[in-house]
């Protein structure tokens, strides 16, 4: 089953929250730190070069900032085709919209549906030099396209050796994540599987502006990229961007707050409720954290988190896919395998995660990590 | 690559090759399936065709011509009644009494009244989505009227009509609609994902295509346990999709394996037109889902979804022919169109003209159609008519509030049946936000959830 983007944020049957809540209240994306509320902030921000610096910007969404740099690689580089489910008539998430009009149905165009044969048909192309973007309607509808990706995209170089060929070109985009009422299947954050397969790289932004310079760099890149765009942030999160076209660097953490006592490390939508948690506990307990968006998850920055960690000694990773073998234990690993970082420890690496189980219709609330559940957990972390 | 290597011994089941497992004790399962041995290639003198081992019926020809598919005939659409709902098959008796033919009817204004009241109740934000199948009643009710109740079926999304047909009733709609604490999905699910044991419906999954292959091998089952039971009734499996769902690997795979297998599975392809925005020209270039069939070996039909007789007759035909010879799988395309929205997420008129809509709706109706029927045979009249849609809206209504107003399933739900036991994992993960509840007490609303926090005790 497959649905469309409005019912996302505009209809929230399970959103309420309770009447004495201090902590699990929603997420005010008008006022949150980790958006740019203003045109200085945006351009302000880290490792933009300095010809966007200097230029103008856009208030936009984030499925309007998806669609500027699909818009914005279309324009720049004839190579790029743009193809998915339903992408002709802008996608069910509106990403799309217009770019059939504007760049004609030969590079932008619907398919059949057939994720295996989505995924078959972007290596294809992108191993004859095209630089296709492909689209996953949802993440939760990518395992057909397994094969494909693991088998194929990933060990193409490996296989081609010195023949030299590769699909580097390929980009994968699929909306991933809980929006609240989306169960089974509309809700699922499978990065932790694409994560273990080299030759992949994978990268889940938390903004509109982190996602065009994100997936513009994806486009670029000559490896092959799984974009995941959490889909509650497309209408929810709205920033000012620079209107120019931009890159931001795959595989380089971003630390959005600076502190000394705990390190929160997050990415994609959880960024907000870490945020959050964060206000409260530095107000309830005069300590400050520092809070780090891994941006890229594989091949990920081990050198901002140890550095991070080394200065904290205390470190939680938070994340709303399952618990088990999920990015906080590949990230909690490598902490403590890393003899600079393991002395600085002061106390367990905690991992903040969705259960072991499947999302749930009528207890995500209970599942996915919230501020409660955050704010308890730094607690915790400082109380070892 | 992989066929070069499978000459010898499959390269993924090398180890299996060389397990010997005893043979059954019944009559042996190759007697009752075709074999085709590649040893027996071979040229007889005179003869017009080579037998290849891939093709055995293939004539030799000497002229060069290729199948284009351009000029291949569409299969015609079996139909039994019009548009006006006049018998067109003149060799077409009704098989059903006056008081059968007015439940079917009935049971397709049920779905029908449903849908608009829950699509309405979706949009005030009384449950989360909903689907409707306006236009595809006739082609559910139909098929299922058809069925044993011993069958088995999968369903896509799409079919309440089937649900509704084997015997759902409005509270069990209403109940896994609402989530509520007697939805046998325990609110895990979506809305409209329904299932029941009782009436042999595997509970429905949003990915799609993905029932196709799980009928066939069900159907295998079938096959088998009454080869080794002969005492059990003979069963069929039912399978619906859409056209757009024909379109994943799963589809084709659930074909060719029920084929090779002799499978005894009805595979019903709902035609509407659209999958999401996508219209079948994008969707495909062939005839429809049905030239597909043939293609796989598997004999098909194409019938008018929107005639209840047609995809009653068609569907009785398939299940007696799937059930000959020991079992084999049969297509059923019935061509219908979606008079609605995908669902309640979707707004249609951003991909098609609203027009489209109202002159399909105009045109060709499955519930107008056998009302017309009905109306001919003196069976129905606008007093009837206006008398059934008051009771069933007030049917529907009252299931509505009941199901609306029962408590959601204990939260402990959520960590159940993930593996038949509990694990050690999920007990600490259980007594975590037990814990983590009794910590924080006003961050969370519990008071819908029957038993509260408490049914996360061990």
């Amino acid at each position: 089953m497959r649905w469309l983007a409005p019912a996302v944020s505009e209809r929230r049957q399970y959103s309420t929250h309770p009447p004495n809540a201090r902590l699990n209240l929603p997420i005010d994306y008008s006022a949150t730190p980790l958006l740019s509320h203003s045109s200085q902030t945006a351009l302000a921000t880290a490792d933009l070069p300095a010809e966007v610096k200097n230029g103008t910007t856009k208030r936009m969404n984030l499925f309007q900032a998806i669609n500027d740099a699909l818009s914005t690689a279309l324009t720049e580089d004839e190579d790029v085709i743009i193809f998915g489910e339903d992408v002709s008539f802008g996608g069910v998430f509106r990403c799309t919209m217009k770019l059939a009009e504007q760049f004609g149905g030969d590079r932008v165009f619907n398919t059949p549906l057939t994720e295996q044969g989505i995924m078959g048909f972007a290596i294809g192309a992108a191993a004859e030099g095209m630089r296709p973007v492909a689209e996953i309607q949802f993440a939760d509808y990518v395992y057909p396209a397994f094969d494909q990706l693991v088998n194929e995209a990933a060990k193409y170089r490996y296989r081609d050796g010195s023949c030299g060929r590769s699909v580097g070109g390929l980009t994968v985009r699929m909306p991933c994540g809980g929006v609240g009422h989306g169960a089974l299947y509309h809700s699922q954050s499978p990065e932790a599987l694409f994560t273990h397969i080299p030759g992949l790289r994978v990268v889940m932004p938390r903004s509109p502006l982190q996602a065009k310079g994100l997936l513009l760099a994806a486009i670029r890149s000559n490896d092959p990229v799984i974009f995941m765009e959490p889909k509650i942030l497309y209408r929810a999160a709205v920033e000012q961007v620079p209107t120019a076209a931009y890159t931001l660097p795959l595989s380089k953490a971003e630390i959005l707050k600076e502190g000394k006592d705990v390190t929160v490390i997050s990415y994609g939508q959880p960024l907000y409720t870490c945020d959050s948690a964060i206000q409260s506990v530095e107000k309830d307990l005069g300590i400050s954290v520092e809070l780090i968006d891994l941006r890229t998850l594989y091949p990920w920055d081990k050198e901002t988190v140890f550095k991070s960690v080394q200065k904290t000694g205390r470190v939680l990773v938070v994340h709303e896919a399952m618990v088990n073998a999920g990015i906080g234990a590949e990230v909690a690993a490598a902490i403590q395998e890393d003899p600079e970082t393991f002395i600085r420890l002061e106390a367990p690496v905690q991992r903040v995660a969705g259960f072991s189980i499947h999302t749930p219709l009528l207890f995500e609330k209970f599942n996915v990590p919230d501020v409660a559940r955050v704010y308890d957990s730094i607690k915790k972390v400082l109380d070892y | 690559m992989k066929a070069g290597l499978a000459r010898g011994a499959p390269l993924r089941s090398a180890a299996g090759a060389v397990r010997h497992r005893p043979s059954p004790p019944t009559t042996p399962i190759s007697a009752r399936h075709p074999v085709r041995c590649s040893s027996s290639i071979s040229q007889r003198q005179g003869a017009s065709h080579l037998s290849f081992p891939g093709a055995v019926k293939s004539a030799f020809t000497s002229s060069l011509k290729f199948a284009l598919a351009a000029e291949s005939p569409s299969l015609p659409t079996y139909r039994v009644v019009d548009q006006d709902g006049k018998i067109v098959d003149q060799s077409f008796k009704a098989d059903l009494s006056d008081e059968e033919i007015i439940k079917l009817y009935k049971n397709m204004l049920l779905i029908s009244i449903m849908d608009v009241i829950m699509f309405d109740a979706q949009r005030q934000g009384r449950l989360s989505f909903y689907m409707v199948s306006a236009g595809e009643e006739a082609l559910s009710i139909g098929s299922a009227s058809v069925l044993e109740k011993e069958d088995v079926v999968f369903c896509q999304y799409r079919e309440q009509g089937v649900f509704k047909q084997r015997g759902f009733e409005l509270s069990d709609f209403m109940n896994q609609l609402f989530a509520n604490k007697k939805d046998p999905g325990k609110g895990r699910n979506m809305p409209v994902h329904y299932g029941s044991k009782e009436l042999n419906i595997h509970t429905i999954s949003s990915p799609l295509a993905t029932q196709i292959p799980h009928a066939s091998g069900a159907a295998y089952a079938l096959k088998m346990q009454r080869i080794n039971d002969p005492s059990l009734p003979p069963r069929v499996v039912v399978v619906y999709f859409g056209e757009g769902a024909a379109s994943e690997g799963d589809f084709h795979a659930a074909l060719n394996i029920a084929a090779t297998r002799s499978c005894p599975v009805i595979f019903i392809c709902r035609n509407n037109g659209y999958a999401i925005s996508t219209p079948t020209l994008e969707q495909y270039r062939g005839d429809g889902i049905a030239s597909r069939g043939i293609g796989y070996g598997i004999d098909t039909i194409r019938v008018d979804g929107n005639d209840i007789w047609a995809v009653r007759e068609a569907t009785k035909k398939a299940r007696e022919m799937a059930l000959q010879d020991g079992g084999k799988p049969i297509l059923i395309e019935a061509m219908s169109y979606r008079v609605s929205h995908h669902s309640t997420s979707d707004d249609s008129f951003a991909y098609r003209a609203r027009v489209e809509v109202e002159d399909w709706k105009r045109r060709d109706n499955p519930i107008s159609r056998l009302r017309k029927y009905m109306e001919a045979k003196g069976l129905w009249d606008e007093g009837k008519e206006k008398e059934a849609r008051d009771n069933t809206r007030r049917d529907v209504l009252k299931a509505f509030s009941e199901a609306e107003k029962e408590k959601k399933p204990p939260i402990r739900a959520m960590f159940e049946d993930i593996w038949e036991e509990l694990t050690p994992d999920l007990k600490a993960q259980m007594k975590q936000l037990r814990e983590h509840l009794d910590k924080y007490p006003d961050e969370y609303d519990l008071g819908d959830f029957e038993g509260g926090k408490n049914s996360l005790d061990p």
